[in-house]
């Protein structure tokens, strides 16, 4: 069987890490607007008639984008199950917490204007905007804690994941900064959508917020980038990994080094690309909101989400989840992947699907285009 | 070591989350393709009456789905969560239908629901229904991955244990993919869900129909459930899922279990109508027996002898005893990879492997063993039969009674007359939750009736457990048990509401075909 696959084990390794950042930037970019909306709901819709607006920007497309989630989770699973299994169970209670805030947004979406009653549209409002603000956090906060490194380890006869941290300890200054980038990143994103497909006061509340927010993200990250570079300890593996072995962890020696998440920097210099996308990419998004070139301004802050997601990934790799625990097992893009077989016939439905997903998004988002306003809202049946 | 406290509460908290994720599943399954005959009878027909009946339906399709939506994230991450060791040592082999549950049905179904609600206005009539098809196609390729997924935790098929990554990996895709279990189930499992949307759709006309509102779409959707759910109990029964098991050791396990059948019988064996099973003394304290039955059930055939608990039990004990060579085998490649020897024994031994891991619950270092650990967990293998005795006729029930009821349905619906008859109107009304009696019971029997196993033969669920503490599943328990009660107090009172308030009988009907291209390109097609 392996010998009719024509890649092999490291390129598709490589492969599968290119597909985990497409996924994870592919959730941030799509469902990340939804998120971003929401947390701003409160902010830029005062009356009932706003709110409805605001969420019938994202009513017929926020179960899609969601789905880019449950792939990138399901992806993790099958190309990456110790990544999946040691993250998901060490991070327990945060994963509770994000969980909570997934189970009622799609609950508050729905029934929100399905009753009447000020209090009844009220708490949905406030569910909804709370939904959005923890969802972001808590993914941004577990990106820190990838970059601070996890205590988790093995135990080494049985490969049995093994945590021993506790919950409050994932909230260190460091996680709380990446938390509140990926808050402000995504509330920026939100804010472009809003800006560009609602109008008037909404709308002008939505450039507002977006500015701030597009500024206050291009700070935090470049904040986050010197604390990184000053005083993070960072992963290397010595010697030569092996990267065509068996997947396993503990088959490695590691050393830590502070500001050593630089090293592939100062290896590629090429890959400053990503950070410079995201600094620039979200002064820039200020810029043209202030012009009202909506359309490029969204471009562009997908582009600087992706940028901010890259530049994680390319300080990590090869380390997936370094562990602070004991660095050999840290896992890796060399030892923490599921079998070739798997990897590759994974890569053929993802490269069947993937393609065919686009273009009929892409479809359902030309059937939906246009301004969002009062008379849409009252004139579409099921809205919001 | 193992907390087995914790393994509890985590086997309880996934059994009601998935229990509770599955009130909504059926119905979304059963939902969308009544929605998608609805509202092709109005695309070919032209009459009105048929796409407000689309849309009446599609509102509390919509109630239903959110808090599918909402309760289905749970599942995917409970794995990881709860799991972990699980995740890990079948990840590379379970992983992967749960990802193309994702690329697959997933995105169709969630990417066109939003469509299928906010499209009316923007799409023609057949661009529309085409959406609406998409969705039923995506919510069905859902369930088919899943129960890939599923089966798979009961026959696993294609993959091999190798102990350089300490896991199971994908050996033939094709394998996992053509599960005999896997496609027996899907088959089972959707159209059960076309029950229950069947079940649904008549109950809630039935309590029109008594009260004589919306007579038309009451009448008119009560003869489209009634003869989809005929269809649809008669294949629950005919194409169920018995079929598949007799393929595996604990699938006949599994089955001796149900039908707390404590000996081997001579072929054929007799069925248990009823009977008060004694797990301590392996044996029915009572039972009333309908001879040749239960053997032509199991086996299809009057020769081929049913094997009993006990004997399945001694079974196990010779699969536990190779077990223990292959865990030695194991461990002495992990001190030496190079041994070749023992990569040898285990090439032999490997699938056995899992029947040691049974043992380790009662004596961790498995260097001392002694007989009376082997055959404690030998009795381990047995699952607790009284329990899945019951539930397995409970679901029989509930799925016979369903049989009749639908098939009496559908001969008042061919002869027009289904609001002639009060009784049945309101038989029909509180027999709404039957097809969730039989569904939860059968799920019961399927994943109750699989321990001690998680993948049956491969790995005892205890063992595949987070090394979560007891304050952590005590705090994620108290979130869910208030968040889904609050959740369906609130779903439950949305969707009554929409149902008081009926069909819009002033929706607008649709615009004309809107200019744009694609659409019209689609149209035309």
């Amino acid at each position: 069987m392996d010998s009719l696959i024509p890649f092999d084990y490291a390129t598709l390794r490589v492969i599968w890490w290119v597909l985990l950042g497409l996924l994870l930037i592919g959730f941030a970019v799509m469902d990340g607007f939804d998120l971003g909306i929401a947390a701003l709901l409160p902010v830029v819709a005062r009356t009932d008639a706003e709110r409805r607006i605001v969420i019938n920007v994202v009513g017929p497309v926020w179960e899609g984008n969601q789905v880019w989630l449950i792939t990138a989770g399901g992806a993790i699973f099958a190309a990456w199950p110790l990544l999946y299994a040691a993250s998901f169970s060490g991070f327990y209670l945060a994963m509770m917490l994000a969980l909570v805030a997934l189970i009622v947004r799609p609950v508050g979406f729905k029934y929100r204007s399905k009753m009447e009653g000020t209090r009844w549209r009220g708490t949905w409002d406030g569910v909804l905007c709370a939904s959005g603000v923890v969802i972001s956090l808590v993914f941004g906060v577990a990106m820190g804690n990838l970059i601070v490194g996890v205590p988790f380890g093995f135990d080494t006869n049985m490969l049995r994941p093994e945590y021993h941290g506790h919950f409050y300890q994932l909230f260190s200054p460091f996680a709380l900064l990446a938390g509140l980038l990926s808050v402000a990143m995504l509330v920026m994103h939100g804010a472009v959508v809003l800006a560009w497909r609602t109008d008037a006061a909404v709308a002008e509340r939505a450039r507002q917020a977006g500015r701030i927010a597009a500024v206050l993200a291009a700070l935090l990250f470049v904040a986050g980038g010197f604390w990184v570079a000053g005083g993070i300890d960072g992963h290397i593996i010595t010697g030569a990994a092996n990267a065509m072995a068996p997947s396993d962890p503990l088959a490695k020696a590691v050393t830590v080094q502070p500001g050593g998440w630089m090293a592939n920097f100062a290896k590629w210099p090429l890959a400053w690309a990503a950070p410079a996308l995201g600094v620039a990419g979200a002064l820039l998004v200020a810029l043209l909101l202030t012009v009202r070139a909506h359309w490029l301004a969204f471009i562009v802050s997908a582009l600087a989400v992706a940028g901010v997601i890259l530049t994680v990934g390319v300080a990590l790799f090869p380390f997936l989840m370094p562990s602070s625990t004991d660095p050999r097992f840290g896992l890796t893009v060399w030892d923490a992947s599921s079998s070739r077989l798997t990897l590759w016939i994974m890569l053929l439905a993802v490269a069947f699907f993937l393609p065919i997903i686009t273009l009929y998004t892409a479809w359902v988002y030309r059937v939906m285009r246009g301004k969002v306003t009062h008379e849409s809202v009252d004139g579409t049946p099921n809205s919001y | 070591m193992i907390d087995l406290d914790v393994v509890n509460l985590s086997r309880f908290q996934f059994a009601a989350t998935a229990m509770y994720h599955f009130i909504f599943v059926p119905l979304t399954l059963g939902l969308s393709f009544i929605l998608a005959i609805m509202e092709s009878v109005y695309v070919m027909t032209g009459r009105d009456i048929w796409r407000r009946m689309t849309m009446f339906w599609g509102t509390l399709f919509g109630i239903n789905f959110a808090l599918g939506v909402a309760t289905g994230v749970v599942m995917e991450f409970q794995f990881g969560m709860n799991w972990s060791y699980y995740s890990h040592y079948v990840g590379d082999v379970f992983g992967a239908p749960l990802a193309l549950e994702g690329l697959m049905a997933f995105f169709l179904e969630a990417t066109f629901v939003g469509l299928f609600f906010f499209g009316w206005n923007r799409l023609s009539k057949v661009g529309h229904l085409i959406v609406t098809w998409l969705v039923a196609f995506g919510t069905n390729f859902s369930a088919l991955w899943i129960l890939i997924a599923n089966g798979w935790m009961q026959n696993p098929v294609g993959a091999v244990f190798n102990p350089d990554t300490m896991r199971m990996e994908m050996t033939d895709f094709a394998a996992v993919v053509l599960n005999p279990v896997a496609q027996a189930k899907f088959v089972h499992t959707v159209s059960a869900g076309y029950v229950a949307g069947a079940m649904f759709v008549m109950s809630i006309s039935a309590w029109y129909l008594l009260r004589r509102r919306h007579v038309d779409l009451a009448k008119r959707s009560m003869a489209v459930a009634a003869s989809f759910g005929l269809a649809s109990a008669l294949s629950v029964v005919v194409l169920g899922d018995e079929s598949g098991y007799l393929t595996t050791e604990h699938q006949k396990m599994k089955i001796a279990a149900m039908e707390a059948m404590w000996h081997t019988e001579p072929a054929p064996a007799s069925f248990n109508l009823f009977a008060i099973p004694n797990q301590a003394e392996r044996k029915n304290d009572f039972a009333i027996e309908i001879p040749y039955v239960m053997g032509i059930i199991g086996t299809r055939s009057l020769t081929t002898p049913l094997l009993g608990i006990d004997d399945l039990v001694k079974r196990a004990e010779v699969r536990i005893r190779e077990g223990l060579v292959a865990y030695e085998a194991m461990q002495r490649i992990r001190a030496n990879p190079q041994d070749t020897q023992a990569r040898m024994t285990l090439d032999k031994t490997w699938p056995d492997l899992g029947y040691a891991l049974l043992v380790k619950r009662h004596q961790p270092d498995l260097s001392k063993v002694t007989d009376a650990d082997i055959q404690q967990a030998a009795v381990d293998t047995i699952p607790n039969v009284a329990p899945l005795f019951w539930a397995f006729r409970i679901m029989v029930a509930a799925g016979l009674y369903l049989i009749l009821f639908f098939a009496v349905a559908f001969w008042l619906a061919s002869r027009g007359r289904l609001d002639s008859r009060p009784a049945l109107l309101k038989i029909a009304l509180w027999s709404l939750p039957l097809p969730w009696v039989a569904i939860e019971s059968g799920w019961f029997v399927a994943e109750y009736g699989r321990q001690p196993w998680v993948i049956e033969g491969v790995l005892p669920t205890y063992y595949a457990a987070s090394g979560l503490t007891l304050a952590d599943l005590a705090i994620s328990l108290a979130i869910f048990l208030v968040l889904y009660t609050v959740l369906l107090i609130i779903g439950v009172k949305v969707m009554l509401h929409a149902i008081k308030a009926g069909p819009k009988s002033d929706a607008p009907a649709p615009r004309p075909a809107p200019a744009d291209p694609v659409a019209a390109a689609v149209d035309a097609y």
